[in-house]
């Protein structure tokens, strides 16, 4: 999923301090299984942005509501009956929700709520860890399943570094070393020789270097 | 002989190699580099130049070299990987070989979590394994990554490095394996103090007979206090001291400290002589220049050969 | 504010602490009129958007009462309440109401001496530190305006 955090409340109160009525708008993909921004954060939002307001004498009305999915034109049209009247809308959904509900409403100031972090997967109860990178050619079909790029602290994709040391990175005792991971895979699946392989100096055209990247499925489009 | 190297020299005439190193200043005075290369002189076959070590910015490896260069001295010129992408690099490396430096060290380098920039993006846009296959493809193939034909290829002897002591250690000869199948001529190892564990090492290098398909230069490095020692022992991620060692440092009083780190080190380098496979000595006396020549002398190592 | 009488809201857990209320009462243990008691079937039922609510609605304190340590219903519905209710402390702390205002506190079934003194405490407590930053104002921003 895509994570995120919100912000703090701080900057929140900065960006709808001018405002006086405003609509929060939350998403219920991604954002709301890392608790950031779904429609019990939107609740949690807009009640802690009214009472911080409240105390320097400014009321602010705050329509909440959840979309499906803040990425989807279909969805954002849901808005619009809701749109009229609000002066800005802030939006807790990840920077690609931000983006679309600021290109269907051309005339609203959209705000981002939260802070977009990466691509990862939930540990466990309450920690989420980078998993990918959208690197746009994955290497875990070689790496034991387990991505170098991603979890590499130096992206090295030919084997750990002088720095590991048992089996924790140099950066942090709290972060695995990437190829020490990758190792151990490929020992249990009996794979020790796909480590001798060289791994060639990657084209990052795929993962973003070559601008904005697109998918275009022409069988889909309309 | 691939290259013009001092250093491909002296391996090739069957003498032990000596390298020590030289830190670039984190100034723009260059008198700083030559002070530091005057203690070098006639007492090491190259001298490596840092490339913003510890990733801490500091003059870049290149200058430094040439600095050095002009003082009629041998530099080694070091690269990491994580400053700079493909096209930077490709861009020094002929620059360099313009400038008279055929012998390069090729690495990721440390994390700038490190260092003083902590909040710098870390490049790696190539990996250390990579960055020596693309010399090896400039210098063998005349090739740029991107396919072009370089005029005038960067005939560069190349160079890396190995940690035999970091973690996973089975995968550590398999590492340096895949480092000499990318095409690296020379190895510099990680401070050698735990001489035990390097030997097992060498023992599976041997094993691989990786050992005649490069030269591998022992790396060690004098302890100047037992502090130094125990900041070695406990802070540098994948260094291996032994208890022994720091307790032989504290049982000599504070002055007399510097002189027992000599005594070690010279004692290692003893020792690692008479490891099969040992091609040199990398001599990593980090601001302490001027003792290298006293290291090399008493471990008998000079005069160097004349190649 | 000489006569200032908060209003506190107290999450009481339906195997400990609500029960630890009726005791209380039971045993003639008076207890301050300023506690509002919620019956929660888990402290850890208690959810930050509760808490944040009550506030909004104009609560001076909250306190969240569940289970001692390892007599949980639930397992361990206890221990996430007290981290939830350090989470939204810290949240309270952003708003400007003050994260001194929220409460987590534990007692079992039996200790109806234990729940009047903290009702007790916690009155005190959010007596001295006054009305909540937003009370009147929230108090006057929902009062019907004229159209």
């Amino acid at each position: 999923m895509i994570t995120a955090e919100r912000k703090p409340l701080e900057e929140l109160i900065e960006f709808v301090r001018p405002f006086k009525r405003i609509l929060l708008v939350g998403c219920n993909e991604c954002v709301t299984v890392c608790s950031a921004g779904g429609r019990k954060e939107v609740g949690l939002l807009a009640s802690g942005l009214k009472m911080a307001l409240l105390q320097s004498g400014n009321t602010i009305e705050i329509r909440e509501h959840t979309l499906e999915r803040q990425c989807d034109p279909e969805y954002i049209d849901e808005l619009l009956p809701m749109i009229d009247g609000v002066d800005a809308v802030m939006s807790m959904a990840c920077g690609c929700g931000v983006q679309e509900v600021a290109r269907r409403y051309k005339n609203m100031p959209v705000f981002p709520a939260v802070n977009t972090k990466f691509m990862g997967a939930s540990e466990r109860p309450g920690v989420w860890a980078e998993r990918c990178q959208g690197c746009g050619n994955c290497l875990l079909g070689v790496t034991g399943g387990i991505c170098p790029i991603a979890r590499c602290s130096k992206r090295l994709m030919n084997g750990p570094c002088g720095g590991s040391v048992t089996g924790k990175c140099e950066i942090s005792q709290d972060v695995d070393c990437a190829w020490q991971l990758i190792w151990d895979r490929l020992k249990e699946l009996g794979l020790e020789d796909q480590y001798l392989k060289i791994i060639p100096a990657k084209d990052w055209r795929t993962a973003g270097g070559g601008g904005p990247r697109k998918i275009i499925r022409e069988d889909l489009t309309a | 002989m691939k290259t013009e190297s001092k250093l491909e020299k002296v391996f090739a005439s069957g003498n032990l190699a000596v390298t020590s190193e030289c830190g670039p200043p984190r100034g723009s005075l260059p008198n700083h580099v030559r002070e530091k290369g005057k203690y070098l002189e006639g007492v090491v076959d190259a001298i490596n130049v840092t490339d913003n070590q510890t990733a801490m910015v500091r003059m870049s490896s290149l200058a430094a070299s040439v600095l050095l260069k002009q003082e009629g001295l041998n530099p080694l010129l070091q690269m990491v990987t994580r400053d700079r992408n493909r096209l930077a690099m490709q861009a020094d490396i002929i620059g360099a070989y313009a400038l008279g430096i055929d012998t390069m060290l090729c690495l990721s380098g440390d994390h700038t979590q490190f260092g003083d920039h902590p909040m710098a993006a870390n490049v790696h846009d190539i990996d250390s394994i990579q960055l020596i296959q693309m010399v090896k493809a400039m210098r063998d193939e005349g090739k740029f990554q991107g396919g072009a034909d370089i005029k005038g290829p960067p005939k560069m002897f190349i160079g890396a490095a190995a940690n035999p002591f970091a973690d996973p250690f089975e995968l550590r000869v398999l590492r340096l394996a895949k480092k000499i199948a990318a095409g690296a001529d020379f190895i510099q190892t990680q401070c050698i103090f735990n001489v035990d564990k390097f030997e097992k090492w060498m023992e599976q290098v041997r094993a691989h007979g990786l050992h005649k398909k490069c030269y591998i230069m022992a790396g060690v490095t004098p302890m100047k206090s037992v502090g130094a020692g125990r900041y070695m022992k406990n802070k540098v991620p994948g260094m291996d001291v032994p208890q022994e060692l720091v307790d032989r440092m504290g049982a000599v009083p504070k002055e007399k400290q510097p002189e027992e780190g000599i005594a070690i080190c010279v004692e290692t380098i003893e020792r690692l002589k008479k490891i099969e496979g040992v091609a040199g000595f990398h001599i990593m006396a980090i601001d302490w220049e001027e003792k290298v020549k006293e290291i090399v002398d008493r471990a008998g190592l000079l005069p160097r050969p004349q190649v | 504010m000489e006569n200032f009488e908060p209003v506190i809201v107290a999450f009481c857990c339906h195997y400990c602490a609500y029960t630890a209320a009726d005791m209380a009462g039971s045993q003639r243990l008076t207890y301050p009129a300023n506690i509002k008691i919620i019956r929660v079937p888990c402290s850890g039922k208690v959810d930050a958007i509760h808490i944040i609510k009550a506030f909004e609605k104009g609560a001076d304190g909250v306190y969240v009462a569940g289970c001692l340590d390892g007599d949980c219903h639930f397992k361990n519905g206890n221990n996430r309440a007290s981290r939830r209710v350090e989470y939204v402390q810290k949240y309270l702390d952003e708003i400007g109401i003050g994260g001194e205002r929220l409460e987590m506190v534990k007692m079992s079934a039996g200790m109806g001496y234990l729940f009047a003194k903290i009702a007790s405490e916690m009155t005190e407590k959010i007596r001295k530190l006054g009305p909540s930053p937003v009370r009147p104002l929230t108090v006057q921003a929902s009062q019907p305006t004229a159209s």
